[in-house]
């Protein structure tokens, strides 16, 4: 059962139309990724079906429910985190209140619980709980905005880049975790550059260029693609 | 979150401990005031030095809590001043006792400042920045120009008001009924009010303010706004909705200006609209920004002294703005740089570090 369906969205940023016509679908349980170079609109997007950017023509529909005309606080709380590119944590918080931050939507009853699955996932953040957000390193950060984005029990979590800018063993870590949340059973939206490790989780995948998808299949399929490889996986 | 007992929480305890220590300058303030220590001049500078406390509180809401630079914060205190002493003087017959006066004209002008604040929040905070503080520094002279356009007066059928755009109207236009008087006369202000304010007034209202200002930024309303100052965009992906959160602190910090404006206003037998100008605007900032951003104990001891040395300098009255602005650069310096702030640590003795594990 389709969990997020996007239909022929067309997004524009004033003139330059960054998103052309796309449609494509994740059902539940699924890890599903888009893949795609530096500007061809996977950011765009992910920011597009939460709220953060409108999309000109085209509708977004999440469990049933059409949320194109959404507000971005409104869709959060319908069970659909975006954790956004570059981290985004409050800097000048503390960690602990980072993470209270994400709950904000999410009733506080089962806040211990979401709290210890969170530090389940991430036990580094347990142990930095205390510290300002803003002097933890690259890969912690990146672990904080997704224990963030976990507190509002999301139904589909959008993960935006989440191995930008880190060193091979900490790409390394932060894709075990998403396969971990996933068997644990949130469905996932995943945005990388690093098509290979991408494709070696996902379920299906969509390749984008400049806007438009080009190619889509399952993630060992389109791993296999000799256009894929040539692009995207050297060689 | 765990319960934990009540002053075991570390902002608690420093919030009562700021409230503790304004209760004691109080206390010991009013004893000196009350024993002839301190002079005429001196007591003068009391009731003053609480309004600026509760504008830059309200200030540093808008500037420190929500991120946001405002440069027309007098201009609220200005609305918030008028409507203060139109209230106490049209309903001085009614109710004789200042101190209720005093009560109601702080809530009615706090509550205006308040809707003038929530309507300039309006377009104003569409803008980000640069563009945020110039727009809000135009609000500023704007409502200190229509002010200085009102003539407002008052006789038993009730309030007369004529907006005299024109200039050429003057408040025997008004067509007063006999027994009848004049609140505010356009740019020659509010003349002949009586002065109702009072340091325990004052005081109340120092308190008041601190009580809302800290507790609103421990409330989850308050860490709503704090996140949207440290990433807008993270925040609306964290469901909080940033138009409604930006409005409520702007307009709460908009009526505690209003408040402390009515307070000023209260304390002067005369006043006139351009006392509220941009340079007070920048003067409640220097007081914010001096004393931390955010941190409202740094902007309590910061409108203390920088209101009070100044008037305590007149005694070398042709270099005390020549001080007064040293002062201000060293304070900067020596607070912002990290050699300056070593060497502070040096001098000071260390405190015992217990609270980190």
């Amino acid at each position: 059962m389709s969990i997020l369906k996007a239909e022929n969205l067309n997004v524009y940023y004033g003139n330059i139309h960054a998103v052309q016509d796309i449609s494509f679908d994740v059902n539940e349980g699924e890890i599903v990724t888009l893949i795609g170079s530096n500007g061809a609109g996977k950011s765009t997007t992910l920011q597009t079906i939460s709220g953060l950017l409108r999309s000109r023509t085209g509708s977004i529909t999440f469990m049933d429910k059409n949320i194109s005309n959404v507000q971005a606080h409104k869709i959060v709380s319908m069970g659909l985190a975006h954790c956004p590119e570059g981290r985004r944590i409050f800097l000048q918080m503390t960690v602990e209140e980072n993470i209270d931050m994400g709950a904000y939507t999410a009733p506080g009853s089962r806040f211990n619980e979401n709290l210890e699955k969170v530090y389940h996932h991430f036990p580094r953040l347990k142990e930095r709980r205390k510290q300002i957000a803003g002097t933890l390193s690259g890969g912690e950060q990146q672990m904080l905005a997704m224990g963030r984005a976990m507190m509002s029990m999301p139904k589909l979590l959008m993960l935006d880049e989440p191995s930008m800018g880190l060193a091979p063993i900490l790409v390394d870590e932060i894709f075990t975790i998403i396969k971990d949340l996933h068997d644990a059973g949130t469905t996932i939206l995943l945005v990388e550059q690093n098509a290979k490790k991408a494709l070696k989780i996902a379920d299906r995948a969509y390749v984008l260029e400049s806007g438009t998808i080009t190619l889509s299949g399952t993630g060992a399929e389109l791993a296999r693609s000799e256009q894929v490889q040539k692009a995207y996986l050297g060689g | 979150m765990k319960k934990k007992s009540f002053f075991a929480d570390r902002t608690t305890r420093r919030d009562f401990m700021t409230y503790a220590i304004v209760i004691i300058c109080f206390i010991a303030l009013s004893l000196l005031a009350s024993n002839k220590v301190l002079g005429r001049a001196q007591i003068g500078l009391l009731v003053p030095v609480c309004c600026w406390i509760v504008a830059a509180l309200g200030l540093n809401l808008c500037v420190g809590v929500l991120g946001e630079l405002s440069l027309g914060h007098a201009g609220f205190m200005s609305v918030g001043c008028f409507t203060g002493i139109t209230v106490s003087e049209a309903v001085s017959n009614a109710i004789p006792d200042p101190t209720l006066r005093l009560i109601m004209a702080v809530i009615i002008g706090a509550v205006f400042a308040g809707i003038v604040g929530f309507l300039v929040g309006i377009p104003v905070l569409r803008l980000k920045g640069d563009y945020l503080a110039i727009v809000t520094l135009a609000f500023g002279e704007i409502i200190k120009d229509i002010v200085n356009c009102l003539i407002i007066g008052v006789d038993e059928k009730g309030l007369h008001i004529i907006f005299n755009a024109s200039g050429t109207k003057s408040a025997s236009d008004l067509g007063l009924a006999e027994g009848g008087k004049t609140i505010i006369q356009g740019a020659q202000g509010a003349v002949g009010t009586t002065t109702i304010s009072t340091f325990l007034g004052g005081f109340v209202l120092v308190m008041i303010a601190l009580i809302i200002v800290l507790n609103f930024v421990k409330s989850r309303s308050g860490r709503a706004v704090m996140a949207i100052r440290d990433n807008r965009i993270a925040a609306e992906a964290s469901g909080v909705n940033v138009t409604r959160y930006k409005m409520i602190a702007f307009t709460l910090s908009a009526a505690i200006a209003g408040a402390a404006g009515v307070l000023y206003g209260l304390n002067f037998s005369s006043i006139v609209a351009t006392k509220f100008n941009f340079n007070t605007s920048i003067l409640i900032l220097v007081y914010v920004v001096l004393g931390g951003l955010g941190k409202m104990q740094g902007t309590l001891i910061a409108a203390t002294v920088l209101y009070v040395l100044p008037e305590l300098l007149r005694a070398f009255s042709d270099y005390r703005m020549l001080v007064y602005a040293i002062v201000l650069i060293i304070v900067m310096i020596t607070t912002n740089n990290q050699q300056m702030k070593n060497l502070f640590l040096k001098i000071i003795p260390k405190r015992k570090n217990k609270e980190v594990q």
